[in-house]
């Protein structure tokens, strides 16, 4: 962080958003060939929709825990709020607009708007806490989420559209059709999702993230996370800054959630649940604090890697104890100085690894 | 007597809760962290219980015993491998460390004992009838008040009169001067995590005993809602464990009763938000100034 201050802050920091966007574009076109050779099996297929999804939640979260520096255990709530409104919001869409990427769109636009309020609602009296308090209260806020969606029934029949918190008040007329319902989730959803929304909400996403942290306002966010009375002093408005990154990240969970809900015929709320919310999290910590890249990286292999591992038949039971062991690994190698220094003399030079926590 | 019936079960849940609280007041005190494995401790005193009651025959204090003393060294031995090397680390590196025990943990039960959930043989049957036909207590839930009173009046005089406990209150207050002190931080931190798993698998086996099923990844959920129940009475309080897990568990069995049975995770986590706004440190903890 130190480097932004020299000279060559804003060429320095605009190749390094470059070179991200230029990762994703030949990632997508790399798998694109493979897809059009037929070299990608169906599974395999199966997990990009999914690993854009906890990309962009990577990354969002990354903005959260890493820019603003605020320890989120709730991500995956705002995923969920985005999910379901954005099933809702296509079904309701369904036929004003049977052109199904444009209706993608808005439905994840959908999403987003749920998720960014989602966000207010959490952030305007929380962002008061700090530290271990304002993880609590995130944590809480995704349980809150997913408890309520479980009990949520949302439908419509020929009197509109109805929306109920149990199913013995949810008088859906015969002929309507429910979207939700309760703790079955949203089913017989139209699966929009395609690989080609989730690389566009990945550069969308890293627009956004990029230029907010680039920007005078991402400066001031820094400025929060490194000393928060040091900025105040100056006259940073605490308040703003950190809702204005709360909110973002929220607001790109919610589009997330939206493009992973559509990408599934049936959706139910205990998929979001405080293991979802630690799945992202651990992709930001292992990639890197405040590194957009890493969080990218980090999310793409880690998700797809214990799917590789399902496939080898006598490791498929052990994959989330190799997971849980590399996991304990790495964090004990990378932030251990004796370990670090062993692995110094054995591996010379290896570069940067040590500076990211 | 509905009421009284729901004050009873809430109580005796809220006790259990306090038990396992404590674990995560202690260790956060003392090693500022916050340790995400410890539901599964909880978890595997709980087998532990399970296989020595079922498979060996042997009684229930034994059974006890033989889950607090393996969970005494599982937690002894986590603290030394994955929780040592990062003292001086990022605290979200030892946050992600202690998630990956807990998956660790999760996986090995489930690898070693399957994923099927067990039914678990509550260590005492039966009940104490005081209304006949309308009010009574199960033996359960009076043993797991009991205890809850014994580990906190054992761990206040602990703290306060023995010199092991006065060491962890100084490391807690300030490590480096602790150590100035001729205090030995690293023994009085494992002794921590010691006392935590120790009250761990008296907790998982006493939840158990009340909600008799057993999988791996029981510990999980009654983990995250005693961490709650820790910071809602206000993080790093031995008392404040005790009447967070308490309120903690007469909520949620309110909650249950008069609002709605799928909706009691919300009202017990909406209660602990608007708590939080009110007092930011919790019922019972210290809200420290920033120094400038």
């Amino acid at each position: 962080m130190e480097k932004r201050l020299n000279g060559k802050r804003l060429s320095k920091a605009s190749r390094s958003g470059f070179i991200n966007y230029g990762i994703v574009i030949a990632a997508f076109v790399i798998l694109q060939l493979l897809m059009a050779l037929g070299l990608l099996s169906n599974s395999l297929q199966s997990l990009l929709v999914p690993t854009c999804c906890y990309i962009v939640m990577a990354v969002s979260l990354n903005l959260t825990v890493g820019i603003l520096g605020e320890l989120s255990l709730g991500h995956a709530g705002f995923m969920s709020l985005g999910a379901f409104s954005g099933i809702v919001a296509s079904f309701l869409l369904a036929d004003a607009i049977p052109f199904a990427p444009l209706r993608l769109a808005l439905s994840m636009i959908v999403g987003a708007v749920f998720g960014a309020l989602g966000g207010v609602v959490v952030g305007v009296p929380v962002l008061r806490l700090q530290g271990d308090y304002l993880a609590i209260v995130t944590l809480a806020f995704g349980q809150i989420i997913k408890n309520i969606i479980m009990v949520l029934y949302v439908g419509v029949d020929e009197k509109g559209f109805h929306i109920a918190a149990s199913s013995e008040r949810f008088n859906l007329a015969e002929d309507g059709v429910a979207i939700i319902k309760g703790p079955m989730g949203a089913v017989g959803v139209a699966k929009l999702a395609s690989f080609t929304a989730g690389f566009v909400l990945i550069l969308i996403t890293l627009a956004v993230v990029q230029n907010l942290v680039n920007s005078r306002s991402g400066r001031a966010i820094m400025a929060l996370r490194d000393n928060r009375i040091a900025a105040e002093s100056v006259g940073i408005n605490t308040t703003k800054y950190k809702l204005m990154a709360f909110v973002t990240s929220a607001a790109l969970a919610g589009a997330a959630g939206a493009l992973f809900g559509l990408n599934y015929s049936s959706t139910v709320a205990s998929k979001f649940d405080f293991n979802a919310s630690i799945l992202v999290l651990v992709f930001v910590v292992l990639g890197g604090l405040g590194s957009i890249r890493g969080s990218i990286i980090a999310a793409a292999l880690l998700y797809v890697l214990p799917e590789l591992l399902r496939q080898f038949g006598d490791i498929a039971d052990y994959r989330m104890l190799v997971y849980a062991i590399v996991l304990i690994l790495v964090m004990l190698v990378t932030n251990n100085d004796s370990l670090k220094a062993l692995l110094g003399r054995i591996i010379p030079k290896r570069k940067g690894a040590a500076s990211h926590g | 007597m509905s009421f009284l019936n729901n004050v009873i079960t809430g109580i005796s849940l809220g006790s259990i809760y306090a038990i396992i609280a404590l674990g995560y007041t202690m260790v956060y005190g003392i090693a500022k962290m916050l340790n995400f494995a410890h539901g599964d401790v909880i978890m595997v005193g709980a087998y532990v219980c399970f296989f020595a009651m079922g498979n060996f025959n042997l009684p229930p204090v034994v059974g006890v015993l033989l889950a607090v003393v393996v969970c005494t060294l599982l937690g002894v031995v986590i603290e030394r491998l994955a929780y040592k090397p990062l003292r001086a680390a990022p605290s979200l590196a030892v946050l992600i460390t202690a998630i990956g025990v807990s998956y660790l943990l999760q996986n090995s039960a489930q690898i070693l004992w399957g994923a099927a959930t067990k039914t678990f043989r509550p260590i005492v049957d039966g009940s104490l009838t005081l209304v006949p036909g309308q009010l009574s207590i199960s033996y359960v839930a009076l043993l797991s008040v009991v205890c809850c009173i014994i580990v906190m009046v054992g761990l206040t005089l602990f703290t306060g009169q023995t010199k092991m406990g006065k060491a962890m209150r100084a490391c807690s207050e300030d490590k480096g001067a602790a150590q100035l002190m001729g205090i030995d931080v690293n023994a009085t931190i494992s002794m921590t995590f010691a006392i935590g798993s120790a009250l761990a698998a008296l907790a998982g086996v006493l939840m158990c005993s009340a909600y008799p099923v057993l999988s791996p990844t029981t510990g999980s959920m009654p983990g995250i809602r005693a961490f709650t129940a820790a910071v809602f009475g206000g993080i790093g309080s031995v008392p404040g464990a005790l009447l967070g897990g308490i309120l903690l568990g007469v909520i949620e069995t309110f909650g249950k009763a008069y609002i709605s049975t799928d909706l009691s995770d919300a009202v017990v986590f909406a209660v602990l938000i608007i708590v939080l706004l009110v007092r930011p440190a919790g019922l019972m903890g210290k809200y420290v100034p920033e120094k400038v």
